[in-house]
């Protein structure tokens, strides 16, 4: 069964949301809403970052995000990727210089991105390469891509030979509010691929290949307890579908992109960025990813994380660009703050790697 | 202050303030009630079925948006929430229904 999108890219739809300025000034009170916000560079004073900055800790995790192509249109997706997606995707001499930066410092895992990372091109070769550094490597899967082309139907025994860590979203295990938000058919199509995986050894005991779970709230709401989540998913995955998964990752939703559309859409977007406000957790403040995280896009910019990389935030700096790449600058630059970030201190927090407090 | 219907939404909000008028009684009640829904014998997301069938049982408005909404953090789907209403509804039934028995009993003393 093929995949039924829900919605179509911001930017095939001409809306005024696929310009990132516009974005930040929904998120700043200046469009759509005269509902004011205490700034999160403020409000990161109450837990201790007295100055209202964040530094980063120690740069340990290299995201890069090879394109947005990808073959499902989600409704929620913060880097308003898609099927049209064909030109902003990374190319052969991007990856050279980030394998060139990887063989340089010690960044201990590569996280790859997208999109559906797999349908770059150079995505295998890539993943060979970081492998040969003896990096540590993530794929952020849809999942439905596996069974989507006969091309990719070989991907689970890619990644368990290069021992990727396959890391997955589903944010349900109910196929109603997997595909509300995902698309008709991508619940059964994600079922079979996790089969696959699972027959290659992944979230299987003792195989040490890993398969996590992203779950995210399918709606305005926040993510419930992380453990809690897990053991329910592990539950009702085994039953119904006789599947093993390791860890899941609660995220929380990020109001940018997509989900802002979708928010403001339905009128939504003033309370559940109350709802984010109401929940800060200052002991999530120290926890968050940017601190130990670059992000990269495909066309080799530098941002503190895969958001400010959507809405064109750059690292504070000269140096922007993997071209010019200065660990020991990015080491001790401020991280660039705006409203979006009350997504990641809300509740338990919430980072790439699930909830941080 | 003339409001024209008695359940406004923004109130659940106000709930923290009833602490305003009698203290020590809703810093008890509070400090049970979270105790009450942590994770226990039972899951955080049973306990939030419960209460959400629970609130449909005695029609408050409150607890009704705050276990949606609530059942939903703790990662339940559609159909467990309308299962657990149903659990409500049934129980409400059979409760009604079983008294029949005390009918047929009254009614079978008074007929030939």
């Amino acid at each position: 069964m093929g995949i039924h999108q829900k919605t179509k890219s911001l930017s095939s739809r001409h809306s005024a949301l696929a310009d990132t300025f516009f974005q930040l000034k929904v998120l700043n009170s200046k469009e759509l809403t005269d509902m004011r916000f205490p700034l999160f560079s403020e409000k990161i004073k109450e837990a201790g970052f007295s100055d209202g900055r964040i530094k980063p800790t120690r740069i340990e995790i290299f995201q890069v995000n090879i394109g947005k192509l990808c073959n499902q249109t989600c409704s929620h997706c913060h880097v308003d990727a898609g099927p049209d997606k064909k030109e902003e995707n990374m190319g052969r001499e991007a990856l050279e210089k980030c394998l060139e930066i990887l063989a340089q410092y010690d960044i201990h895992t590569v996280d790859i991105t997208g999109g559906a990372p797999e349908m770059n091109p150079n995505f295998r070769w890539f993943v060979e390469e970081c492998r040969k550094l003896g990096k540590h490597v993530m794929d952020r899967c849809n999942l439905t891509i596996v069974v989507a082309n006969k091309k990719y139907h070989d991907l689970p025994e890619f990644f368990a030979e290069h021992q990727v860590e396959v890391v997955s979203s589903l944010p349900h295990y109910s196929a109603l509010r997997t595909d509300s938000q995902r698309g008709d058919g991508v619940f059964e199509d994600s079922m079979k691929a996790m089969q696959m995986l699972n027959a290659v050894g992944y979230g299987k005991e003792g195989t040490g290949l890993k398969l996590n779970l992203v779950y995210n709230p399918t709606g305005t709401f926040l993510p419930g307890n992380q453990a809690s989540l897990e053991a329910e998913f592990k539950r009702q995955l085994k039953r119904k579908h006789d599947i093993d998964f390791n860890s899941l990752y609660a995220i929380t939703n990020m109001p940018i992109s997509r989900f802002l559309d979708y928010m403001i859409e339905n009128g939504q977007y003033e309370t559940y960025m109350q709802t984010l406000l109401e929940a800060f957790n200052p002991a999530a403040v120290a926890g968050v990813m940017c601190r130990n995280t670059i992000s990269v896009s495909w066309d080799g910019y530098l941002y503190d994380c895969d958001f400010n990389q959507m809405l064109d935030l750059k690292v504070a700096g000269e140096r922007t660009h993997i071209n010019d790449f200065d660990l020991a600058a990015l080491e001790s630059r401020d991280i660039v703050l705006n409203q979006h970030c009350y997504g990641c201190t809300a509740g338990a927090g919430s980072s790439c790697g699930g909830q941080v407090a | 202050m003339s409001k024209k219907h008695y359940f406004d939404p923004e109130d659940l909000k106000k709930f923290g303030n009833i602490g305003e008028w009698q203290k020590p009684l809703a810093d008890k009640f509070f400090s049970y009630y979270a105790e009450v829904f942590k994770e226990g014998a039972l899951s955080e997301r049973e306990k939030a079925l419960i209460a959400l069938a629970v609130a449909h049982t005695v029609q408050c408005p409150y607890c009704i948006d705050a276990y949606t909404s609530g059942c939903l953090e703790k990662g339940a789907d559609e159909e467990q929430m309308m299962e657990a209403i149903h659990v409500a509804a049934a129980i409400r039934a059979g409760s009604s229904l079983v008294y029949g028995t005390q009918m047929m009993n009254h009614a079978k003393n008074l007929t030939m």
